[in-house]
């Protein structure tokens, strides 16, 4: 049976710290690693739009010497047709070496792991998970605060459907001394099984407001959120809540000076373009790192060593 | 009123007042050809009513379906007329195709020839949770 990653959890925390350390390696010695796939090949199965997880697959499989194939669109694939996704990924699992698949349907990548011979990565499923970005925030908070224990983390926006909050809620979880402060609009607030599986059973400190002005000063790290269109079955809530939260330089004013604020992009109107230049913003950062880390992922799930 | 014992076949007793249905529904009993007696609100000293059902034919039952319907079921198996086997249930760790995820945004519902999975998430609160989408379910009582 081929390792799959469909939940950060599938990972123990000692493994996220292994691929932290390969990232970084990736990070300082690129040359070391540019033929560590050759020959190897990653199918990049998207029937969700994306940019950066598609591309940041494919560059991470490139920057190790390995090629790529796949579709972006599932109108462009036998989906269309009506092929489940089993005997897609099945029929895929032939020609390629890696698989990593986007689905809008919750637990897709779950069921393509029943069918498939080659490794699974989940790059998102519906409003589930999405494991990757979770690695990338864990390496991105890594770098920044050069340690992933003893933080205030804020989580502000769509905590209902943000996938990337409940893996990055799950995988922080994991380490100590490490609270969570969640901002929402009361329709959007972190589903009862994270709060339940990642903090009431660790009985971990969180507290739950709608108001993000008044714990901004306690926050080591803002995590922002989109409030996103494509959840949502009634067009009047998504107009009436996707602008419930909007960073701005001036509601940063009362924040840390070492405050890092992440976003798992894209971004419509939650961060002021403004906030870019404020030396606390590391969502660009999260972009670049996001390949490395899946360059490590990819080395760890092929188990090829460098 | 009196219903007479069986020769070889299953006894289930102690189920929760009122649930023999559900239990008949499904484990299917309507598919089986032999006597199959429903015995409902029984005096029963520690559950005060209690419903019972004879089923008049040896038979494999889904211990895991009765086990998430009323874990506090017991499985009497008779032969010749006497009990030679009697089985305590708990809430099983997986059920497979027992009970369907409600969720519009689970791959099971939009690819319903996928096996339906539960795994049992807090003992507790007998709480399911769908394996694909983690979706939760309590069970039904």
């Amino acid at each position: 049976m081929p390792r799959n990653i469909i939940d950060v959890v599938d990972l123990t925390v000692e493994e996220i710290d292994e691929l932290i350390a390969t990232a970084e390696d990736i990070i300082q010695n690129p040359a070391k690693y540019q033929e560590a796939c050759r020959h190897r090949q990653l199918a990049t199965l998207f029937f969700e739009p994306s940019t950066r997880t598609r591309l940041s697959f494919e560059s991470a499989m490139l920057a190790l010497g390995g090629s790529v194939l796949g579709f972006s669109e599932a109108n462009s694939s036998s989906t269309a047709k009506g092929e489940t996704v089993g005997d897609t990924v099945h029929t895929v699992s032939c020609y390629a070496d890696i698989i990593a698949m986007r689905h809008p349907k919750e637990g897709a990548p779950y069921a393509a792991a029943q069918f498939s011979e080659a490794p699974i990565i989940n790059a998102g499923d519906g409003g589930h998970n999405h494991p990757t970005q979770t690695l990338t925030d864990l390496l991105t908070i890594h770098r920044e605060k050069g340690r992933l224990n003893g933080f205030t983390v804020g989580f502000c926006g769509d905590l209902k459907f943000g996938r990337t909050v409940h893996s990055l809620v799950n995988a922080l979880s994991r380490y100590d001394g490490i609270r969570f402060v969640l901002v929402s609009p009361a329709e959007l607030k972190l589903p009862r099984y994270v709060k339940e599986e990642a903090l009431k059973k660790r009985n971990l400190p969180y507290v739950q407001t709608t108001d993000l002005d008044s714990v901004m000063p306690e926050l080591d790290l803002l995590y922002m959120t989109r409030v996103q269109k494509e959840r949502f079955f009634n067009e009047e809530d998504y107009l009436r809540l996707k602008d419930s939260y909007i960073l701005t330089p001036e509601k940063l004013e009362r924040a840390k000076a070492d405050l890092s604020i992440l976003h798992p992009l894209p971004r419509v109107n939650e961060i002021a373009v403004a906030v870019d230049k404020d030396p606390r913003a590391a969502y660009w950062k999260q972009v670049k790192n996001g390949k490395f880390i899946r360059m490590a992922l990819i080395l760890k799930l092929l188990d090829i060593h460098v | 009123m009196n219903i007479d014992s069986i020769q070889n076949g299953v006894v289930l007793d102690h189920i929760q007042a009122g649930k023999s249905m559900d239990i008949y529904k499904y484990l299917h009993l309507d598919r089986l050809d032999c006597s199959v007696a429903i015995i409902k609100n029984v005096r029963s000293g520690r559950m005060g009513k209690k419903d019972i059902i004879k089923i008049d034919t040896p038979l494999e039952l889904d211990l895991d379906v009765l086990g998430y319907i009323d874990a506090n079921i017991t499985v009497n198996v008779i032969r010749d007329g006497v009990r030679v086997e009697k089985t305590h249930l708990e809430l099983p760790q997986k059920l497979v195709n027992i009970i369907r995820c409600k969720n519009p945004r689970c791959i099971t519902v939009a690819e319903p020839q996928l096996d339906a999975v539960f795994l049992l998430g807090d003992p507790a609160r007998h709480t399911y949770r769908c394996a694909y989408c983690d979706t939760a379910k309590d069970r039904k009582r």
